[in-house]
């Protein structure tokens, strides 16, 4: 839990703000993520979470506020600009895996795991596919190197997508809804995966609606409602007891659910 | 009504439409290689995000694709001379108006192929710190060129049909040839007939080849 006060965070939002147009996501939102820590977003549809999550790795350039990584500002460049950082630099350190998979449908699973470390990075092809087998290996698809996403199913690519993230040895992972586009059936070997690397220590932010993954895997819980963060605390004070009203409404919904 | 089929004048003039055919292969892939690279600056400016170039490559494209070719080769020959002052070669003016042509059509072909790529992937591909560049060339333009490739082997097989209107700017296409021939032998029917079958004969295997890329594409998919 949260004896890290007097930790720096890793990463950082700083009363962040995102509208489009004229409509205003994010109103002002603070959160810091400290190494090790498993934050899980909730919330209804519509309130942010991906928008806010997005604005971790400036897949959304936010309108507000900051963003901080190792307390260094993130700017609005690819490249790093004296002490600001880029958010090339940034996405370098921060993982992100998508509800959609977007796996490289061009590429093999091995070649999907290797492009970052490989393009980015600027590894050898040789030592990105040491490690990329080694995670490929965690997840439980090492058999499945040389397949091609579209021979793969919904579990089995959000796997794949989970190790090209961890290619890329990143110190914090986002994920967004992962398990929302997946049958039922298929929802658990996903959790499982994000359950271990939680048990390894890996910093992460989850949105999800498996409320009772949530409650398991996190160490804190943030509801967020039309843009602000409505409630934050412990699992047990989130979502098994649930004071505020909108908050209690929200998580009995998703009751027995994950 | 019986026609007495005589190959032998045409046969004598064989070499012309050899010449007219080689001709006309010359005018197809010059203008297709002009094509390309107009085709990409054009595509480049309206995926730019400049408001400007935008519109600039826009008015280009929807000039020469909204006017028939024909109508383009006498404007470039004829008025164009008189607008610059001075004159312009039959032969400069042909292929300069053919890659302007194509040109305006692969525009279009390379950059519906580009945005029809999923948004997703180029999310994928930045969250993992690949620049926009690297974005492209390794996992748009892969994806993108697949699905381009049947448009474009169809305009260009368009194009060649296309160089034979050069011959009324007195360009010694096949179509130019033929009718030279025709106007030796007064064979016309013989003329023309070969000029088609020759035609034929050059864009068959391509059609063909179309086709079967397209199905093996399609089961890769
Ligand atoms: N690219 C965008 N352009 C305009 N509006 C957007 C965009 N992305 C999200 N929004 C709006 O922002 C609000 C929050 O969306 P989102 O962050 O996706 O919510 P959540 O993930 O919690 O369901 C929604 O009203 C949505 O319509
Ligand atoms: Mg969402």
């Amino acid at each position: 839990m949260t004896d890290n006060q007097h930790q720096t965070p890793i990463i950082e939002a700083v009363d962040l703000r995102k509208s489009f147009g004229a409509h205003e996501v994010l109103k002002g939102l603070d959160l810091k993520l400290n190494r090790g820590e498993v934050v899980a977003l909730i919330g209804p549809s519509g309130s942010g979470k991906s928008t806010f999550i997005r604005c971790l790795n400036h897949m959304e350039t936010p309108t507000g506020g900051q963003i901080r990584f190792h307390q260094k500002l993130v700017g609005n460049s690819f490249r790093d600009k004296g002490d600001v950082i880029g958010f090339g630099t940034l996405r370098r350190q921060v993982g992100m895996v998508f509800q959609h998979f977007n796996l490289f449908p061009h590429k093999t699973v091995l070649q999907n795991v290797i492009e970052g470390p490989v393009t980015v990075l600027r590894q050898s092809k040789k030592e990105a596919e040491e490690l990329a087998m080694d995670l490929l290996g965690q997840v439980g698809l090492a058999m499945k190197r040389d397949a091609y996403p579209n021979h793969l199913s919904g579990g089995q690519k959000q796997r794949v997508a989970i190790a090209r993230a961890l290619a890329m040895q990143p110190e914090v992972l986002l994920l967004d809804e992962v398990t929302s586009a997946l049958d039922p059936e298929l929802v658990g070997e996903v959790l499982a995966v994000i359950r271990g690397l939680a048990d390894k220590g890996m910093t992460m932010a989850i949105v999800t609606h498996e409320m009772a993954f949530a409650a398991d895997v996190s160490s804190r819980v943030l509801f967020l409602d039309q843009g602000v963060i409505a409630a934050c605390g412990s699992p047990q004070a989130i979502i098994r007891n649930p004071e505020n009203e909108r908050l209690k409404g929200f998580v009995s919904r998703f009751h027995g659910q994950g | 009504m019986t026609y007495n089929w005589d190959f032998h004048g045409v046969w004598q003039n064989s070499d012309l439409f050899l010449w007219g055919l080689w001709i006309s292969v010359v005018y197809t892939f010059g203008s297709i290689f002009f094509g390309i690279i107009i085709g990409f600056i054009t595509c480049a400016a309206r995926l730019s995000g400049w408001r400007v170039l935008d519109i600039a490559a826009r008015c280009y494209q929807e000039l020469f694709r909204c006017t028939p070719l024909l109508v383009q080769l006498l404007w470039f020959y004829y008025a164009f001379p008189l607008l610059v002052g001075g004159s312009i070669d039959n032969r400069v003016a042909a292929m300069l108006t053919l890659s302007l042509y194509v040109g305006a059509f692969y525009a279009e072909i390379f950059r519906s192929g580009i945005v029809s790529i999923d948004n997703g992937q180029r999310e994928a591909a930045a969250a993992i710190g690949m620049s926009p560049m690297q974005s492209m060339t390794r996992i748009i333009l892969p994806q993108a060129l697949k699905r381009m490739l049947p448009s474009f082997i169809n305009q260009s097989v368009i194009q060649f049909k296309n160089t034979s209107l050069v011959s009324v700017i007195s360009v010694a296409d096949l179509a130019y040839m033929a009718a030279v021939v025709n106007g030796q032998t007064y064979r016309p029917l013989e003329s023309y007939t070969i000029m088609a079958l020759l035609y034929i004969a050059m864009l068959l295997p391509l059609t063909q080849a179309a086709d079967w890329i397209e199905k093996r594409l399609r089961v890769s998919d």
